[in-house]
């Protein structure tokens, strides 16, 4: 008996202590997923959230700014405008109507402040059905595991 | 060619059923005929399957663009060697590189064991052909590579059309890693399909004893050393060509990959615990179970997008079929294991908390428990949408907050287990095997401190490395010195003979060392540095002791894409180093762009230099500047750990002892008495 306690023991502070840290790391990292039209309707402290908020880059709407960029997010018949904060150099796959998705914090004036851009990720990327086409026509499939 | 690749897809699955069914038919019957051509049909749904892959290679060496696949990955200048990973580009091609894979581990193992184990093999012969059903359908009716290209006409009909090139392979994977990462991420996910169908066929079968944990060791050694390689090669890659300076992103794609290792690493340990002591054989069976059900999970969430926000709007329905498959082969295990259970009884129990059958608990424990929180952090945006309506995902933080003690708590078993003794260590030997290397370490930390490695983790870490270097080299040490007092040979040739006669256990440090290895590099990441900088020509910046001088940038024209090239001269206390050449290449076929990072990598640091683009208010080159200390000794740990699961493949001793005969024969005679128990040479670690 006193074998299974030390036992019971050993495993209990380790699957105790790293699911405490699991807890730590989660209120840290969590990031609320919205889409444009759910933006539209958040209010009070859901609006504070972290959040992601994915959609296809309006054509011409982007708009390099000394500082930031500016573009707009189009999904569900609703657009959004977003200026991108961050300091890094937007992904290459960032252009007009590719499927974008950005993380940061609504601000106050109804612009998204987006401190993250990604652009579909080609290497893992699996174009909706009649979504974005190749340019030349022709499925535009890029995928692999 | 493309009717002819579909039609061996057909014939495959028609196969495929004939050995599911029929070989139900045989267990049951036990017709020695209708088991033989159960057999037969399982080798003919590889054959065929060989040559359906050889036909969709082929469809690509001749430019054929009136198949839909080809077109989307491959054009005419793209170059052979890419057009063979072609195949694996995209979803229908690789869901046949899948069937491909399992089919020739199916081949060998139906081959292997044609005249071997007549009672388990129908078993398993069924299992396997149910897991190649389910990809064949897929194959044949839900994703298949051989789609001519259409276009809807006047009629509304689809016309069929041959283009005149295709839209070329995506440029990101242009690049030599992703022609040999993905066939080894692929070769483990696939070949741990055959542990799985031994130990389900023994359940069904109740076969008497630990038979198939041995006849599958070298099966699960195989697949975890290809998984290994994959998953590595994953992390260069992405190191090599995003271009963001890191190489693990805790993205969905990368945690699909390590979920089953996590398991088969558990695996690989735990089965030692049931071959000595008879103990955790539930367990076991459970652990291949998950793994194989983790490698379909990870061929679904890579191949579906279910969870990858980004894909969130990207609707396939090839997930569904996968989560059938998936509870499908949930049920059947269940449903096996309470039928059979009673045949899993444990013979033994845990004896002492310090003993070798409690590290392996332990190390068990906490690969489960990695295991557990990487999969529900990888699935979180799913059942948090579940539950309660919001989709939230958690990020890097949450997997390093766990991860990283679960790492350093297994790195720390890594040096302690092997040299514990099964059932109860005494404090003496525990005293005679661990002081030295834990003075060692302690040294090493009190030396690095100083130097500034003051990051808590990074501390542990290297600690701990030193800590296990130092116990593994200590059981080569001993155990040449040993043979080298009977032998009078070198030093490096006894241990090399030591390694030789129990290839499993020595071949096991070495992966051990790989790991050391592995986990210094990362360790180092807690030191990284970058710098970003807008660039003129004859501008220049400083990182770490390494300054950077834009000399001049070009264009070059390339058969297949235009590379805008940096060309970058580095220096160090003024005396030039090297030459760098960052680039972002453009692919006029698909339009899209990618980046070539150069890397100037020694032992101790990386120099990583992004051309990141162009200013967008000055139009001049922005240049993005890493340094990255110990990245190499990664690829380094990688490259060992590999080898060592080769040298834990390797039948032990016989062979070298014959080849040495004919060389030095009194040595010979040395050796053969030296095979006597002795006690350092303890019966050790398999």
């Amino acid at each position: 008996m006193q074998k299974r306690a030390k036992f019971g023991i050993g495993i209990g502070v380790i699957v105790v202590s790293l699911a405490a840290l699991a807890w730590l790391g989660y209120g840290e990292s969590k990031t609320y997923y919205h889409t444009i039209a759910e933006l539209q309707t958040l209010q009070g402290a859901s609006l504070s959230h972290r959040m992601r908020v994915g959609g296809t880059v309006e054509p011409g709407s982007i708009h390099r700014l000394s500082g930031r960029v500016d573009f707009v997010l189009q999904g569900e018949g609703k657009s959004l405008p977003v200026s991108y904060v961050g300091s890094e150099p937007l992904p290459d796959t960032f252009v007009d109507k590719s499927q974008a998705l950005v993380e940061g914090r609504p601000a106050a004036d109804g612009r998204f402040v987006a401190e993250h851009v990604q652009a579909k990720c080609a290497s893992k990327y699996e174009a909706a059905p009649g979504g974005t086409a190749a340019p030349a026509g022709g499925e535009a499939r890029t995928s692999t595991m | 060619m493309d009717v002819f690749g579909s039609f061996a897809l057909l014939l495959a699955f028609v196969c495929a059923v004939y050995a599911f069914v029929g070989g139900i038919a045989a267990i049951r019957t036990r017709h020695p005929l209708l088991v033989k051509s159960t057999r037969q049909a399982g080798l003919a749904t590889c054959g065929l399957i060989f040559l359906a892959t050889l036909s969709l290679e082929y469809l690509f060496f001749s430019d054929n663009f009136s198949v839909a696949y080809v077109v989307a990955h491959s054009n005419r200048s793209l170059s052979p060697f890419y057009k063979v990973a072609a195949l694996w580009s995209g979803q229908e091609g690789s869901l046949l590189f899948w069937s491909f894979l399992l089919a020739v581990y199916v081949f060998s193992a139906l081959i292997a064991y044609r005249n071997k184990n007549g009672e388990l093999m129908p078993y398993v012969g069924v299992v396997l052909a149910g897991v190649q059903i389910f990809f064949l359908t897929l194959n044949n009716f839900v994703a298949s590579p051989f789609k001519a290209l259409g276009v809807p006409g006047v009629s509304g009909a689809m016309d069929l059309v041959a283009r005149g090139d295709g839209n070329g392979l995506n440029p990101l994977l242009q690049y030599p890693e992703m022609v040999i990462h993905p066939p080894n991420l692929y070769s483990g996910y696939t070949g741990f399909t055959i542990p799985f169908a031994f130990a389900l066929g023994a359940l069904l079968a109740r076969y008497p004893g630990e038979k198939w944990i041995h006849l599958t060791r070298k099966w699960t050694m195989i697949a975890w050393g290809f998984q290994t390689a994959g998953i590595l090669l994953g992390a260069h890659w992405a190191y090599a060509v995003l271009g963001w300076g890191g190489y693990w992103a805790w993205d969905p794609v990368e945690n699909a990959s390590l979920l089953p290792w996590l398991t088969g690493t558990a695996f690989l340990h735990s089965v030692m615990m049931q071959e000595k002591r008879g103990m955790m054989k539930v367990w076991n069976v459970w652990l291949v179970f998950s793994t194989f059900l983790l490698c379909i999970l990870g061929t679904f969430l890579t191949r579906s997008g279910v969870v990858s926000s980004v894909h969130a709007f990207a609707s396939s329905n090839i997930g569904s079929w996968f989560v059938g498959f998936i509870v499908v082969i949930l049920l059947v295990c269940l449903a096996a294991y309470f039928k059979n259970r009673d045949y899993l009884k444990s013979e033994n129990q845990l004896d002492s908390i310090v003993s070798r059958e409690s590290s392996f608990l332990f190390n068990n424990l906490i690969l489960l428990v990695s295991c557990i929180a990487v999969l529900s952090g990888t699935l979180f945006p799913v059942f948090s949408e579940w539950f309660t309506g919001d989709r939230i995902s958690v990020g890097t933080p949450f997997f390093n907050k766990v991860n990283i003690p679960i790492g350093l708590l297994l790195l720390f078993l890594t040096g302690v287990g092997p040299l514990l003794a099964w059932r109860k260590t005494s404090l003496d030997s525990l005293k005679r095997n661990f002081g030295w290397p834990l003075l060692m370490g302690l040294i090493a930390g009190a030396i690095a401190f100083p130097l500034g490695v003051r990051e808590f983790y990074s501390l542990i870490c290297l600690i701990l490395c030193v800590f296990v270097a130092s116990t593994i080299t200590m059981e080569f040490y001993r155990g040449a010195k040993v043979i080298r007092a009977r032998s009078g040979a070198s030093f490096l040739a006894s241990a090399v003979d030591l390694t030789m006669r129990n290839t499993r256990r020595y071949g096991g440090y070495i992966v051990h060392m790989g790991m050391v290895l592995i986990f210094i590099g990362i360790a180092g990441t807690a030191f990284n540095r970058d710098v970003q900088k807008e660039m003129q020509i004859g501008s220049s910046m400083q990182i770490g002791p390494y300054s950077l001088l834009l000399q001049n940038f070009d264009t070059k024209q390339e058969k297949n894409y235009t590379a805008e090239r940096m060309i970058i001269e580095v220096t160090r206390d003024n005396k030039p180093v090297m030459m760098l050449y960052p680039e972002r290449r453009i692919f006029p076929a698909n339009q899209a762009s990618g980046t070539m990072v150069a890397i100037y990598s020694t032992l101790k640091q990386d120099l990583y230099v992004v051309y990141a683009g162009q200013s967008p208010d000055t139009q001049a080159p922005v240049i993005h500047v890493y340094l990255n200390p110990l990245v190499k000794c990664i690829w380094f740990g990688g490259v060992i750990v590999v080898l060592g699961t080769l040298v834990a493949l390797l039948p032990n001793r016989r062979a070298v002892l014959v080849l040495s005969a004919v060389q030095e024969p009194t040595r010979v005679k040395s050796l053969a008495g030296a095979l006597t128990p002795s006690p350092t040479l303890r019966e050790g670690h398999d």
